[in-house]
């Protein structure tokens, strides 16, 4: 029954940590950028549902709240890196990296000066509410989060596998100039990788705050989602996400039986094994290159 | 004369610090196959690639039909029929073959023409009709080569550019790649630009030819013609001449230095 609890809440924040890792890898992917700002951005979706929907702001009704921060996640992202990180495209590698730390200390403190540095909680209709299946108490808001997250893969999924904007987002990542040579409008293709993962931080964002406060600080979860990016095989989306569920899982587990203050160390731990003895990761992408 | 499809005129092209082109003038007619012969570095790559518009020329003007290229980004280009074949393949790996062919008619909107330009490119290519759902990168040499051509003609070119077909097969393969290259020429009528090292079988298939050397053309006459030339046979079909001695004069020079 612990088991079962202390399970399904690891699940649910692995959904989280998974799905910004997934913002890491489409983005690394379609583009070979880093983008560490992909954390902030999550708490930045949250915070504008939160303004969005809190009584204490504009109370306006949960789901179009949501709905809206979405739009606007995805416009952020979009405009992120058509004004921005597209003049560093074809430098090197460091300037972007830099570039996206720089936005995301920007996002952070632009955040912190809006809304205050003082954890908030989100009210979200499933917040706080417990359905009991067999015995055991589980939370609404973590069975949500894994629901949420599994239509979202499935969305993702059936995007990139069937959709026209799909393939050639494929296409544009695993040979550029050959993109190009068929008339994709690659740089545009960006700017959208840019724009998805502005959605999918913003659901991200939603999925945790509705589990917990918030404050500015909330982003540098982004480094552990980081981390799970690492361990799933960097450049795999199934891998992202298996990643994300290992952090998120190991986690409770390690703080419920390990000595105290492990669970901090767990997943880094876990990171450091992971890339000795399988430096690309558990699901590395295979590619190999014929001339 | 009538305006020919493809009109290139004194263009010039860096590649990164190098002027690669100096000066290229050419034409190619309408449903001819125009050959571009040259070594290594003479410059026919950056040629195609500016012609294809990833690369800006420093100078000089391409035209389609009349209507001015230069300038244009790429997408442009393709979408007024200017197809270019890259040279190494460069297929997507990870990606079905059903998906590169499908890349191939990205910017085309008319369905039933382009599941007919499917089952053409399956007609002419049958061994990727039996790979349609396996993934471009584990495809053989020869059938990358294909798999590139088919999806170029699925962007149904008006020109196709065709970049050194021939490289990294075996001279069987070579053989079949360009036999089916003249029957798309001669059954489908598309134009083609062929640009190859290897002469010999670039001039059995192709009307006319230009011969680049150092980012010029210093040469341009009707394949019939090029097959005969003695520059040509020694310093690109590696024909055997016997000098007086009987040995290969190897200081000689071509008549156009």
């Amino acid at each position: 029954m612990d088991f079962a609890q202390l399970l399904i809440s690891g699940l649910a924040n692995g959904c989280v940590y998974g799905l910004i890792a997934l913002g890491f890898v489409l983005i690394y992917k379609a583009t070979e950028a880093i983008n560490f700002a992909q954390g902030d951005m999550m708490m930045l979706g949250a915070f504008i549902t939160l303004a969005l929907t809190n009584d204490n702001h504009m109370g306006l009704p949960f789901i179009p709240s949501v709905l809206i921060a979405i739009a606007v996640m995805a416009v952020f992202g979009y405009l992120l890196d058509a004004l921005m990180l597209r003049h560093v495209f074809g430098q090197p590698q460091i300037a972007v990296v830099i570039l996206t730390i720089a936005i995301g200390y920007i996002i952070r403190f632009g955040a912190g000066l809006i809304w205050g540095h003082e954890p908030q909680s989100l009210h979200s209709p499933l917040a706080g509410q417990d359905i009991t299946i067999a015995g055991i108490a589980l939370g609404l808001d973590e069975i949500a989060v894994i629901i949420v997250t599994i239509l979202l893969t499935g969305f993702l999924y059936g995007f990139f596998a069937h959709t026209r904007t799909g393939i050639a987002i494929q296409a544009a990542s695993q040979n550029q100039l050959a993109a190009y040579y068929m008339g994709v409008p690659v740089r545009r293709v960006y700017s959208l990788v840019w724009g998805l993962s502005g959605v999918v931080a913003a659901i991200a964002g939603v999925l945790f705050a509705s589990k917990g406060s918030i404050d500015p600080n909330t982003g540098l979860l982004g480094i552990k989602a980081f981390a799970a990016a690492v361990i799933g095989g960097f450049g795999s989306l199934p891998g992202a996400l298996l990643g994300g569920l290992i952090v998120g899982v190991i986690e409770p587990f390690a703080s419920r039986y390990g000595p105290s203050g492990y669970a901090q160390i767990a997943p880094y731990l876990l990171l450091v094994l992971v890339l000795v003895f399988r430096p690309h990761g558990l699901l590395p992408q295979v590619q190999q290159k014929k001339v | 004369m009538s305006t020919p499809l493809l009109q290139v005129d004194n263009l010039e092209s860096y590649y990164g610090p190098v002027l690669a082109i100096r000066g290229v003038s050419l034409s190619v007619e309408s449903g001819q196959i125009v050959s571009v012969l040259g070594a290594n570095g003479a410059g026919k790559t950056t040629l195609l690639k500016t012609l294809s518009g990833v690369m800006n020329p420093e100078k000089g003007s391409v035209s389609l039909n009349g209507d001015t290229l230069t300038g244009l980004p790429p997408e442009q280009v393709v979408a007024r029929g200017v197809i270019h074949v890259p040279e190494g393949r460069e297929i997507f790996p990870l990606l079905s073959v059903a998906d590169n062919l499908a890349m191939g008619a990205f910017l085309r909107r008319d369905r039933d023409a382009i599941a007919r330009d499917h089952e053409m490119v399956l007609d002419y290519f049958p061994v990727l009709r039996e790979r349609l759902a396996q993934a471009a990168g584990t495809l053989s040499g020869g059938q990358q080569q294909m798999l590139a051509i088919g999806r170029g003609l699925m962007a149904n070119p008006r020109i196709m550019l065709l970049d050194e077909p021939s490289l990294g097969l075996s001279p069987r393969l070579v053989g079949e790649i360009f036999d089916i290259i003249k029957r798309l020429n001669t059954e489908q009528g598309v134009t083609l630009m062929l640009v190859e090292q290897n002469a010999r079988v670039a001039l059995s298939i192709a009307h006319h030819a230009y011969v680049m050397e150092l980012g010029r053309v210093v040469m341009s006459d009707s394949a019939e013609k090029m097959r005969q030339s003695r520059d040509i046979q020694q310093f690109y079909l590696g024909e055997q001449e016997d000098g007086v001695r009987g040995q290969r004069r190897w200081k000689a020079r071509k008549t156009w230095r």
